[in-house]
């Protein structure tokens, strides 16, 4: 039970010039579970191994509640650590994998076999004590390695991607699990994962990492609703939200009028979410972004007369069951903001039509090679700075 | 212009003629499979006759053997046993077993503690120079026996170690053997990580780690070590017969050889062959019992 704190944490390994993980800034507080999450190479698991202390320190520092752990040995950190394969003692028995780390601490066999009941209880595995790993399905594999956790009560847990070699279904299935049972014990949760899914629904906070640089720390619904740049925009959300080179034109009372392409969009000014920011941007060229829930068949719109839309062909239309995504070239030109250095050589891909993802209700029966007009919800817009990517409020 | 879709012809389709072929291809290959295995057991045969000849002539009387080629002998007897065994007086063919099963069983011991050791050394801790070390170990696999025996030979004797079993042993327990802690080596390096990091945040030692994460994972590489340090050992005759002179100190490949006279005179076949067969057993024996692990160790994988 403590908070974890990150100051200025930093490593770089001996034969790269990049960091793996540069000057991260994290508190998290007691009882929090805050999700790393990132694409592959991000430093997320570097981070993580690094609280763990498998992994040295070069700058900044750690600290588990009050303490220092920077060169503190990590049986004396007081964690508890879930690894993706496991890591089951393979010759041990479920009961023996449990109480291991008791056994090493030297508890009686009577203290010992009470804690590892309990936490057999509550993970269910009472029928599996004496069988081993390789007799276990994974899901119950999944459990015996949170048992493992649970049973030394640490005062914080860390989870490097412990559902990711599960199916799908069990995944679903474990991922309420583990959330419920660290809130139920109320332990502090480091939780490193690739999934977006698995972070927007088990975290307090989630901790958007690219290239060991933290992008954004926030709630799963302002990680959503809020993007700092357009990393975090694209990388959360599936689709990603679609992004075009967007001229500002002069403001007109409440409204701001937005030029995509040939398609003028009004984004109203007024309203708590409206982007007062994007004054300052008047007669230049910003990124706009807008998810594809946003971008709707006309018919469907909030309103319906709307003049804000655009259009274009459908080159592809997949059909969810629940909605259908229609993939759409507009007539804008591609904006390659995944690249941060190369974000103003627009000219550079000139030709290249961005192309929109709209969600349409299934019954908006739509077929590839039609033309499209899709309405744009203009109050969900977001707006990114051409040159830094980050976003205008 | 279309082009035409090719289609199966589903009505053309004939159950009978394709169950025909489908016999005939098998009986064809049952019939050459039988010639494989007549030849294979042919030269099984060969390979096994000289073997089974000395198991034969080993209940043969001492004149009769070298007369006979054939498998079966006319007039049985149990006397090649018993004078083999007695052969030297006082110092009974089993001293020689004693003497090997005593050499054999502690140099067992030694490269399973002192290989696993040094092979955990190498695959999971970080030390100075740890690569020059290594290649150092895999250099000293090369270096041709007859290179190290002299000098190998003036140290032990300088030591006053010559006519024991301690230059036979103690090198054992020094990790000398550097194919095994080879062999080792890699097997511990395909162990994944995780288990020794999950160990380590439990709170085990390096030590801890070693004997109840490292250990119980190995026993495949160490059955393999057990197995080929007690053939290597039990078979070596040559530094054996170096090291030892004294009788009852002989084991028993350098015991074998005294059945031998070099200067053709009074050589016992009879009681050497009778040995021979005795001392095969054991090596035949722990084989077997080993065999399934052995494969295991060798092919250096197991467990997921």
């Amino acid at each position: 039970m403590a908070t974890v704190t990150l100051h200025n944490l930093t490593k770089r390994y001996e034969k790269s010039d990049v960091p793996a993980v540069e000057g991260l800034n994290i508190d998290i507080e007691h009882g929090e579970f805050v999700v790393f999450v990132g694409p592959s190479g991000c430093g997320k698991s570097t981070a993580l191994r690094m609280i763990a202390g498998l992994e040295e320190i070069t700058e900044g520092g750690v600290w588990i509640g009050d303490q220092l752990v920077n060169d503190i040995h990590p049986k004396d950190r007081d964690i508890a650590m879930v690894f993706q394969n496991y890591a089951l003692y393979p010759h041990m028995t479920v009961y023996n994998n449990i109480a291991f780390a008791l056994q090493i601490q030297k508890q009686s066999r009577e203290e010992i076999r009470k804690r590892v009941t309990e936490t057999a209880q509550i993970l269910e595995l009472e029928p599996y004590l004496n069988r081993r790993p390789g007799q276990l399905s994974g899901g119950q594999r999944q459990r015996v390695a949170m048992g493992r956790a649970i049973v030394r009560s640490p005062a914080a847990f860390l989870m490097d991607e412990p559902l990711s070699n599960l199916d799908a279904k069990l995944r679903v299935q474990m991922r309420t699990e583990i959330a419920g049972l660290t809130r139920r014990l109320e332990v502090t949760t480091v939780y490193v994962t690739h999934d977006q899914v698995e972070a927007m629904t088990m975290a307090d906070r989630v901790a958007l990492l690219r290239d060991g640089v933290l992008q954004q720390i926030d709630e799963p619904n302002l990680i959503y609703n809020r993007p700092a740049n357009t990393f975090v925009a694209s990388f959360i959300g599936s689709p990603s939200m679609n992004v075009f080179p967007a001229g500002i034109e002069a403001a007109q009372g409440d409204a701001i009028t937005v030029h995509v392409g040939s398609s003028s969009l009004h984004v109203p000014m007024t309203g708590q979410n409206a982007k007062q920011g994007l004054r300052d941007y008047v007669g230049r060229t910003v990124l706009a972004g807008i998810r594809p829930e946003d971008v709707t068949h006309p018919d469907d719109a909030v309103d319906k007369g709307t003049t804000n839309r655009l259009r274009g062909r459908a080159m592809q239309v997949e059909a969810l069951g629940s909605d259908e995504l229609i993939f759409f070239e507009t007539d804008a030109k591609q904006a390659d903001y995944s690249r941060d250095e190369e974000v103003n050589t627009l000219e550079a891909i000139d030709g290249d039509k961005a192309v929109c993802v709209a969600r349409f209700r299934p019954n908006r029966t739509v077929r590839a090679g039609e033309y499209v007009e899709a309405a744009v919800d203009t109050s969900r817009l977001h707006f990114f700075d051409l040159n830094t990517n980050a976003a205008i409020y | 212009m279309a082009t035409e879709t090719k289609k199966p012809d589903k009505a053309a389709f004939d159950q009978a003629a394709f169950d025909l072929t489908r016999r005939r291809r098998r009986r064809v290959r049952a019939v050459k499979r039988l010639g494989l295995h007549v030849l294979l057991l042919g030269i099984l045969c060969i390979m096994l006759y000289p073997v089974i000849w000395m198991t034969v002539s080993s209940f043969r009387p001492e004149d009769e053997i070298f007369g006979n080629i054939g498998l079966i002998p006319e007039n049985f007897t149990l006397e090649n046993y018993v004078n083999g065994w007695t052969l030297f007086g006082d110092v009974t063919f089993g001293t020689f077993f004693i003497n090997s099963f005593i050499i054999t069983g502690l140099a067992i011991i030694g490269n399973l503690l002192s290989a696993s050791l040094a092979a955990y050394a190498f695959a999971r801790l970080e030390f100075p120079l740890k690569r020059l070390w290594f290649a150092l170990m895999l250099g000293s696999i090369m270096l041709p026996i007859h290179a190290q025996l002299i000098p190998q030979y003036i140290f032990f004797l300088q030591i006053g170690w010559v006519n024991t079993i301690l230059p036979l042993v103690v090198p054992k327990f020094l990790a000398t053997d550097a194919f095994f802690v080879f062999l080792m080596v890699q097997f511990m390096r395909s162990l994944p990580p995780e288990l020794e990091e999950a160990a380590m945040i439990d709170g085990a030692s390096h030590w801890q780690r070693f004997w109840r994460i490292i250990i119980p994972l190995s026993l495949p590489a160490l059955v393999t070590t057990a197995v080929f340090t007690f053939i290597f050992t039990y078979n070596d005759f040559f530094s054996q017969l170096l090291y030892l002179s004294e009788t009852q100190k002989l084991t028993i490949p350098v015991g074998l050889r005294l059945f031998l006279d070099a200067s053709g005179g009074d050589s016992s076949f009879g009681g050497l062959f009778a040995m021979v067969l005795l001392s095969i057993g054991p090596v035949l024996g722990f084989f077997l019992a080993s065999q399934r692990l052995l494969v295991r160790g060798v092919a250096t994988q197991g467990f997921k």
